[in-house]
């Protein structure tokens, strides 16, 4: 299983074999089937379902029938409806959230494992502190501190449509600076052992600078690391943000994510009456986006980085 | 270590004084004179610089300060009634992760090829993917409302621990097996476990006595982040199952501004964490004695 050497591969050679890895791997390509329908869906699915899918009615919980798949909501909304606008929130979290955390991992650990020494040590000295802090009560503490501030701020630009959107940005940024640690990491073990090899002397003895040796040498061969993680790095978002909403501190009603879909699913099942269709569909399409996107993350680790194959 | 602790509590001493509105902030005004005298009872006069240093000095000497929301409930007392409740609970979990995700490995690892081995690592993937707060609610639909066996919320009697202890427990259980199988499958080809075969032990006792001791490494390096995760899952679990612990405290402090509450708990759960890793960093030490502390 082990191979002994890390052979730098180029992107696009590395990008090519792996595709071919992936391809055989009838797991990953089923996962990459159910995300893009599961995307797809998001973004058609409230367009294509008929206008009375999204008002409130007063045919509230209904179970799930042929008008209404998924059943209906307390407010005798359409299920489906919902789970589908909360999959455009919650997926879009987890998306936004993983990019800024790739940009800020990325800089980071390129900065700290290309400066190496002393800059290093303190730079890791600081990420390994920022570990050790619970990182989702960090968030809780933020989100209640940035709220008013972002809405007035929201406000102040002149534009009305933004402010339901305020949570959503506060949860964008904040899971975004949280999560970049293992990127930065993982980063900047991968920049410490590029920087040794021969290319990069070579580069360096031509005489070029820093900044063409980091954009030229190191970063393409990040390409196949970085992917990775960040396919790693979606899910955990995704978790994030539904943590909070399940707790009532994430997206607000009458927005809608998976996460406060799931605590409206969990209060509506008791002893006199269990309103099931409320939980299981919003766990459901949840769970399958989770596995898909984990799946899919471990078979891009087998295919991109044989070494790392647990 | 402290400094962590430090940073922590400065942190969120400066997010919840600088976020604007104050506990106070009623909708009807309070006269100036009442405004000034609730400030200087919780504390909460002076520059920002003086209430920040007041406050550490007080963390100095355990306290930990008023509620502003629970009128005249010092957080201290607060959190002595709740804390008990959530270390029962994470306490539980964390046997139940421990132990069964131990003993799950080493038998995936000893039915290394079979079926029931793929299978088993099949299912744990699934439920390290799958977080509490979709496991619990469905936990309860099934068992506690359909099946009728175990009841729903509260922590009156014993059986009311089985549903939440397992919901918290079950992704680290699925993820221990599998850091155990991995590492029992690698310590199984090693020189040292042949030469122990070659001496005639049993199988029994290579497991047990050789192996184990390596293979279990990884699994006591987790045990930190696992008590940090417990006690951050503990917060949804508590809330699924209306269990009264401290966890509550977190939502509940946020939405009311009672900023020493926050704060409290904030310490109290980062003091346990540090405390924790720790003793796993003790533990690591006596394991490997190739390790020598820093």
């Amino acid at each position: 299983m082990k191979t002994g050497s890390s052979k730098p591969e180029t992107g696009k050679a590395g990008e090519v074999s792996a595709w071919g890895v992936l391809r055989r791997n009838r797991m990953a390509l089923l996962c990459m089937g159910v995300l893009g329908a599961m995307t797809l869906a998001a973004i058609f699915g409230p367009w294509l379902m008929p206008e009375s899918a999204s008002q409130l009615t007063a045919n509230q919980f209904a179970p799930p029938s042929w008008e209404h798949p998924f059943g209906t909501d307390l407010h005798g909304q359409d299920l489906l409806y919902r789970v589908l606008t909360g999959a455009r929130v919650s997926l879009f979290v987890g998306l936004a959230g993983a990019v800024i955390s790739f940009a800020i991992g990325t800089a980071y650990g390129l900065i700290a494992g290309y400066a190496g020494g002393k800059i290093d040590g303190a730079m890791m000295r600081i990420v390994e502190i920022l570990y050790s802090i619970p990182r989702l009560i960090i968030v809780l503490i933020a989100i209640n501190a940035f709220d008013d501030p972002i809405k007035k701020w929201l406000s102040a630009l002149d534009a009305p449509g933004l402010i339901s959107y305020s949570r959503i940005l506060i949860l964008v940024l904040s899971l975004g600076l949280i999560e970049w640690l293992t990127m930065a990491r993982i980063v900047r073990g991968q920049v410490l052992s590029l920087k040794s090899q021969q290319f990069v002397t070579a580069a360096r003895s031509l005489g070029q600078s820093h900044w063409k040796i980091v954009t030229r040498h190191l970063l393409p061969n990040l390409v196949g690391v970085v992917v990775i993680y960040l396919t790693l790095t979606v899910p955990a978002v995704i978790l994030d943000e539904s943590f909070l909403s399940f707790l009532g501190l994430g997206i607000q009603a009458p927005q809608a994510s998976w996460g406060s879909l799931l605590a409206s699913g969990a209060q509506a099942i008791n002893p006199v009456r269990s309103y099931w269709w409320l939980l299981v569909f919003p766990a459901a399409t949840m769970s399958v986006t989770l596995l898909a996107l984990n799946f899919l993350g471990d078979a891009l680790r087998d295919a991109l980085d044989p070494r790392s194959r647990r | 270590m402290l400094m962590v602790l430090f940073c922590v509590v400065s942190i969120t001493f400066f997010l919840v004084r600088l976020a604007p509105g104050g506990p106070f902030d009623k909708e009807r005004k309070i006269p100036p004179q009442i405004e000034k005298a609730l400030l200087a009872k919780y504390k909460l006069d002076g520059t920002l610089w003086q209430q920040y240093t007041g406050y550490l000095g007080d963390l100095l000497k355990g306290d930990l300060r008023l509620s502003t929301k629970y009128r005249n409930r010092t957080v201290n007392e607060l959190l002595a009634q709740t804390l008990p409740t959530t270390a029962l609970l994470g306490g539980t979990a964390f046997v139940i992760a421990t132990v069964g995700g131990v003993a799950l490995g080493a038998w995936a690892a000893a039915r290394r090829g079979t079926a029931e081995e793929t299978g088993a690592m099949f299912v744990s993937l699934i439920a390290i993917s799958l977080p509490t707060f979709v496991t619990g609610p469905l936990l309860i639909l099934v068992f506690a409302l359909t099946l009728n066996w175990l009841p729903v919320g509260g922590l009156d009697s014993p059986a009311s621990l089985i549903l939440p202890a397992l919901t918290l427990a079950g992704p680290y259980v699925a993820y221990i097996a599998r850091l155990t199988r991995t590492s029992m499958l690698e310590v199984l080809g090693q020189d040292f476990v042949r030469t122990a075969r070659a001496k005639g032990l049993s199988e029994w006792r290579v497991v047990s006595k050789h192996a184990a001791k390596v293979a279990l490494l990884p699994v006591v390096s987790f045990l930190g982040p696992l008590a940090a995760n417990l006690l951050t899952g503990s917060i949804v679990v508590e809330t699924v199952f209306n269990i009264p612990g401290a966890g509550g405290f977190f939502v509940n402090s946020i939405q009311n501004r009672d900023g020493f509450l926050l704060g409290g708990v904030v310490i109290v759960y980062c003091v346990l964490l540090v405390v924790l890793n720790l003793l796993v960093d003790i533990a690591y030490t006596w394991m490997d004695r190739r390790i020598k502390l820093a």
